[in-house]
């Protein structure tokens, strides 16, 4: 499904900032795999997520989707086969259109937009229909620009707009670090119900050890730009968090960044 | 006493009418992509130039107002192209289009002012009908008024309409659900040039003239009518938000008209312009603070 090769991006190269953000990582991903992702601050989570994304494009390595060559392709000519949720809760949706205009355009993802209608009467049933899995009364305010709707409903939306149309691969960046205890919880309780459900395969990222320990089928742990530890499903499923900082400090020679990483 | 009088009035009616269209293009750039693009100073006279030299050369005025919305779509290609491929900021961009853009027109034109005295043109063929001056330029602005918010709502309710609006939300957004964002910013520039080269065009018409500095302060006079609209008539929906701008035009022109009926002089129009448009700019900020006061000593709107 995922296959990364070799992938190295170093930010800011020649000045007194560079940085080697990441630094050959490899990863292949099966189909319906789905990987959590924890590491320290800088580790290189994001990067490594912008560059399956094509935010940039890497200096060495291959990326490729479903066998697909996407390495030298631009963002949003990858944008057919991702899916993707970021942190902050603003970034999912365009805050002055509405949310069934936001399902429109997510709808159209990977398609070339012409002068059809930007959303038609059976997609406007549709959104309705789908919106009641979130179940926050979301499907009687299709008209409300995303704008006005809380962090969490913002949230959730993105999730929905994200898998909607079942990406080949659904990135997930902390996406529910920007909210509260109990909203984070339900959105990441129903992220896994929709990735079971749609048979997706997803990347998450989480800094919290209890989340990356009890979702997903595949740890893996990024220091300094690369993959320093890699734990399949058997292994994870008897994995306590104190293993986790031990395998840390083991693997990266260093002590975990405590404020950072959540120990649940 | 009254302070304007129905001719003044309705003079500047129409007159707010046929600078609306350049309000709508400038609305296209600053509120739907969020840009500020200077571009308007040249491509407003650059399409006055060109009507004015096809009508004195004969052609259709019809077919010459035409030619400055194409000409308009070009300039705004060029500020696209510098700003998406060349990644010059879209400010500077615009700078250096509507720079040179000066030199461009006084080539088109040949000097820096060419008058139409007795050409026809669309205000005249409408005349030509059994309408009076006044009627007529009344009728051509509502007109094509109407006809332009009636394509603009239809072009923002298509999936190319949301991907332009998109783009001036939520770039990262759009772009992570597959669109290139940088062809969205050259054709929302054509799109909001090609308006302002025909409101030059039109204006030219209706002043009887092209000029080489008619281009100066023309980004204020849309910005304030944007903004006057915005804040009076609010902006609910595209089609409210370009309701409000040609309310917002007209308006632009009555105050403009009270000031000059009352003593000052025409030469004085550009400071009251500015001082106008920054009068505008101030009244969203003061009325958050007059709701913040309110809500006992400032507290936070939900």
């Amino acid at each position: 499904m995922l296959k990364i090769s070799n992938i190295s991006k170093t930010f800011e190269r020649g000045t007194l900032n560079e940085k080697k953000a990441l630094n050959g990582v490899n990863l292949h991903m099966k189909e319906q795999d789905f990987i959590t992702v924890i590491g320290g601050n800088g580790a290189g989570k994001s990067t490594l997520l912008n560059a399956i994304a094509g935010m940039f494009i890497t200096d060495e390595g291959k990326i490729e989707i479903d066998g697909n060559d996407v390495t030298k392709l631009p963002e949003y000519k990858r944008a057919k086969y991702i899916g993707r949720v970021f942190q902050d809760t603003k970034m999912g949706t365009a805050s002055d259109m509405t949310i069934e205009e936001n399902m429109a355009m997510a709808m159209r993802r990977g398609k070339s937009r012409t002068l059809r209608k930007g959303i038609t009467k059976s997609e406007r049933d549709f959104f309705r229909e789908h919106l009641k899995i979130l179940d926050l009364g979301l499907e009687d305010r299709l008209t409300t620009k995303t704008g006005l709707l809380s962090g969490g409903q913002r949230q959730a939306l993105t999730l929905l707009m994200a898998t909607m149309t079942k990406p080949k691969l659904l990135l997930l960046d902390e996406h529910t670090a920007a909210l509260d205890p109990k909203t984070a919880k339900k959105v990441l309780e129903l992220t896994d119900k929709i990735i079971t459900e749609d048979k997706l395969t997803a990347i998450m990222i989480t800094h919290n050890m209890r989340d990356a320990l009890k979702y997903g089928n595949r740890l893996i742990m990024l220091d300094s730009g690369k993959i320093i530890v890699d734990i399949p499903k058997e292994e994870k499923e008897n994995l306590k968090v104190s293993d986790l900082l031990a395998m840390f400090e083991k693997a990266s020679g260093d002590s975990i960044d405590n404020d950072r990483m959540l120990l649940g | 006493m009254e302070l304007i009088s129905l001719s003044t009035f309705l003079n500047a009616v129409s007159q707010g009418l046929l600078w609306s269209i350049l309000a709508m293009g400038v609305y296209i750039t600053y509120r739907v992509l969020d840009l500020a693009d200077l571009t308007t100073e040249g491509s407003f006279p650059l399409g006055a130039s060109v009507v004015a030299t096809l009508i004195v050369n004969g052609v259709n005025p019809f077919l010459a107002t035409l030619a400055s919305f194409a000409v308009g779509l070009l300039a705004g290609l060029v500020t696209g192209l510098l700003n998406t491929k060349l990644k010059i900021p879209s400010l500077l961009s615009g700078i250096l289009v509507m720079t040179g853009l000066y030199s461009v027109n006084l080539r088109i034109m040949g000097k820096a002012n060419l008058p139409l005295l007795r050409q026809p043109t669309i205000i005249t063929t409408v005349e030509d009908l059994g309408f009076s001056n006044s009627n007529a330029i009344m009728l051509v602005g509502i007109i094509s008024v109407v006809v332009i918010i009636v394509l603009l709502v239809l072009l923002f309710k298509t999936e190319l309409g949301f991907s332009l609006r998109a783009t001036g939300s939520n770039p990262n957004m759009i772009r992570a659900l597959g669109v290139n964002t940088d062809f969205m910013i050259i054709l929302g520039l054509m799109l909001s040039n090609g308006l302002i080269g025909l409101s030059g065009g039109i204006i030219a018409q209706y002043n009887g003239y092209s000029d080489a500095g008619m281009g100066t302060g023309t980004i204020v006079i849309g910005l304030a009518s944007v903004i006057i609209g915005e804040v009076i008539f609010g902006k609910k929906s595209i089609l409210r938000s370009l309701i409000s701008v040609v309310l917002g035009s007209i308006l632009y022109r009555i105050i403009i008209a009270l000031v000059l009926e009352n003593g000052l002089q025409p030469t004085d129009l550009k400071l009251i312009s500015s001082v106008v448009l920054a009068i505008c700019l101030f009244l969203p900020v003061l009325k958050e603070k007059i709701i913040a006061k309110n809500i006992n000593g400032g507290a936070k709107k939900c």
